[in-house]
């Protein structure tokens, strides 16, 4: 299937009630060997989309938590190719939607177009790169385009109107809403439910060509469940990557990962 | 040369309005941070327009920073050499003892123009930290100041004076610990109170309009110098010699010279335990172009397009990328970059001290270490002017260390 029909077919099917619960974990942690398998049961136990994180030596839109779990992939011996690999291997046992999020310098490195290319021929359907606003896209568009790999574009609190209706504009797949202004991370519920509802009023009029997503510091199924009342879905991160680093590797550590997933899952469980 | 790039130099005019020089610059941030940077760049736009800013800065260099600072004949270094005249332009008698000033008080000029009470910054050395720190102080403004802990450790004298100041000290602990990570922090901090919060970048690097904003508050040293070689009839100088780093001091020192071609321009960079040790910090000898901290520049990075750590004995040259105008102006051979190793720059300390009775900075050091290779190619009616962008009461502990270790290597002897 090619790239973003996998993301389109996803949006469609969505039920009224229903969220989409995507999740991003670091290729190569806790360990590369694992990041396939882990990826895999996380699509069987509710998730709907992953975002596989590329890891850079400087991950300055991120928290501590992916900061630590993107050093230890490293320090393990991640690499491009080898995330390309972990993607691939999901691809032979799912048809979840897969998106490869990371910073510029590792793709610029690796090969704007290669990169492109390779990525879609391993299954990949989209990229989000934290550090590439619209401004500074053009080196990546006319590649992905061609490859037919989804360009996945951030929006914020401090987006102006004017300047969220162009992102949506050049987004294909769905917009990424970022819920208060920071780094990637898991809050206090209180902290993102103030002016959480302002914000997506304002994506709510100003985005009407993508689906939306909202993520950043959602921790529990009642964040989830407050924080994505008007879009269509939520994404997870930190608060997965912190439940890995605090069981891993004791016997049963992926349960307790499968049984958190499970429980995020709002409307049409599977 | 072709006529049509030396017409470009005649009408230098660089970056573009997106803040590219060439290909180089740009704004690779996250989406957060782009309306804080539009905010900024017509902030600066407009200040930078008004004469009264022009004035206010213009006062506080002079009155508070101690500027213009002097243009001082070097009788007994050029004597040693027996070549082209050496001239020192004298930043190391700034306020707090760098250039670093002259863009901290006018970056916080701008932060109170536009309103926001709450200054962060990065520092490596502790230079550019102790710099934004003391122009807070003068301007009652909260500081945070973001640095690694490995070199709070190393450099615990600019912490304590920091501390002095008012200014709250952040230890970084992620990654190596340095300015990179420190950098990154700031940054992480700026996404976090973007509405509040002005970050003082202390280099011509970042995302921008940084590069282009940090360059013209530290124009007035080349502009200087510019005026005190006519002052003393000397005319056009025929090579500047500056230390490259992030390079704000050589870029401020460069840009008003930049049209004038007949102007040797020499970049120093810091090749640490040398080209081949992997120690290094010889950003535009060794790397190649990538992203880091929001500019498309040269960076010291492995094959996978991770950023390397770099190494000098000088914290202020300890920094894996460049700004992106030196990276245009080595493209196009404008300028010339070159390296010497730290074992180089801290014989120069001892010969610029023995010499002219003056303690360089580490950093400014590595220009010095230069004129061995340069000055045997220069003839004696020639004029060198050198920026001595710093003092070096901070490396006291680093070069007694150096100046210990050699005299018991002599001992054995």
């Amino acid at each position: 299937m090619k790239g973003n029909r996998r993301l389109k077919m996803l949006f469609e099917r969505k039920k009224e009630n229903e969220r989409i619960l995507s999740l991003f974990l670091t290729a190569g942690y806790p360990d590369p060997g694992w990041s396939a398998e882990l990826i895999v049961g996380l699509a069987e136990h509710g998730a709907d989309l992953i975002e596989i994180g590329m890891p850079f030596s400087d991950p300055l839109a991120d928290g501590p938590t992916i900061q630590y779990s993107s050093q230890v992939a490293l320090e393990q011996g991640i690499t491009m190719e080898k995330t390309l690999q972990i993607v691939q291997d999901v691809r032979a046992q799912t048809d979840i939607p897969l998106i490869l999020m990371g910073y510029t310098n590792p793709l610029i490195s690796y090969g704007v177009e290669r990169f492109c290319e390779d990525a879609v021929k391993a299954g990949a359907d989209g990229l989000i790169i934290s550090d590439l606003p619209p401004e500074e896209s053009g080196l990546l568009r006319s590649s992905t385009r061609m490859a037919g790999l989804s360009m996945i574009f951030l929006v914020a609190p401090n987006t102006p109107d004017e300047r969220m209706r162009r992102i949506d504009e050049i987004s294909d797949g769905f917009i990424y809403c970022v819920s208060v202004t920071g780094v990637t991370g898991a809050r206090d519920g209180d902290e993102i439910a103030d002016s959480v509802d302002r914000f997506i009023e304002r994506v709510n009029r100003n985005i009407t060509r993508n689906p939306t997503l909202i993520g950043f510091g959602i921790r529990s199924r009642d964040d989830a469940i407050r924080i994505s009342k008007n879009v269509d879905g939520f994404i997870v991160g930190s608060s997965l990557i912190d439940l890995i680093r605090e069981s891993y590797p004791n016997s049963g550590w992926d349960k307790k990962v499968y049984s958190f997933v499970k429980q995020l899952k709002i409307g049409n469980i599977k | 040369m072709t006529k049509d790039s030396r017409r470009e130099y005649q009408k230098y005019n660089m970056p573009d309005e997106k803040g590219y020089f060439g290909t180089y610059g740009g704004k690779f941030v996250p989406e957060l941070l782009m309306p804080a940077l539009s905010e900024l760049e017509s902030a600066y736009r407009v200040a930078n327009r008004d004469p009264r800013f022009t004035s206010e800065f213009n006062y506080y260099l002079n009155e508070f920073v101690g500027r213009p600072t002097r243009l001082t004949f070097a009788e007994r270094l050029t004597n040693h050499y027996r070549r082209a005249q050496i001239w020192l332009k004298r930043e190391d008698l700034c306020h707090t003892g760098a250039h670093k000033i002259n863009n901290a008080v006018g970056q916080v000029l701008l932060a109170q123009r536009m309103n926001k009470k709450r200054i962060i910054a990065e520092t490596g050395a502790g230079q550019h930290g102790v710099a934004v720190a003391t122009a807070c102080a003068r301007f009652g403004l909260e500081c945070i100041v973001y640095m690694g802990s490995e070199d709070m450790e190393r450099q615990k004298l600019n912490v304590e004076r920091m501390k002095l100041l008012g200014a709250k000290v952040r230890p970084v602990e992620s990654g190596s610990r340095t300015l990179k990570d420190a950098t990154n922090e700031a940054i992480r901090d700026w996404v976090t109170h973007v509405e509040s919060t002005f970050y003082v970048i202390g280099s011509v690097v970042g995302p921008h309009p940084y590069p282009m904003m940090v360059r013209n508050f530290q124009t007035v040293i080349g502009q200087e110098t510019k005026r005190q070689l006519e002052e003393k009839n000397l005319g056009t100088p025929d090579i500047l010699v500056a230390s490259v780093g992030g390079g704000s001091n050589a870029i401020g020192f460069f840009y008003p010279f930049i049209e004038e071609r007949q102007v040797r321009m020499i970049g120093v960079e810091a090749s640490g335990l040398g080209l081949q040790s992997g120690k290094t910090a010889a950003t535009l000898t060794l790397g190649r172009p990538g992203v880091l901290h929001g500019t498309r520049s040269y960076l010291l990075q492995d094959g996978e397009g991770q950023v390397k750590l770099a190494h000098s004995v000088s914290a202020g040259l300890d920094y894996p990328g460049v700004g992106p105008e030196h990276a245009w102006l080595y493209d196009q051979k404008r300028a010339e970059y070159v390296s010497v190793t730290d074992e180089e720059a801290l014989k120069a300390v001892e010969l610029l001290s023995r010499k002219e009775g003056i303690i360089p900075a580490l950093e400014s050091a590595h220009a010095l270490a230069w004129l061995e290779t340069l000055m045997p190619q220069t003839v004696e009616n020639q004029i060198v002017v050198l920026n001595l962008s710093g003092r070096g009461d901070k490396d006291m502990r680093t070069i007694a260390e150096h100046l210990d270790r050699e005299s018991r290597g002599a001992d054995r002897i």
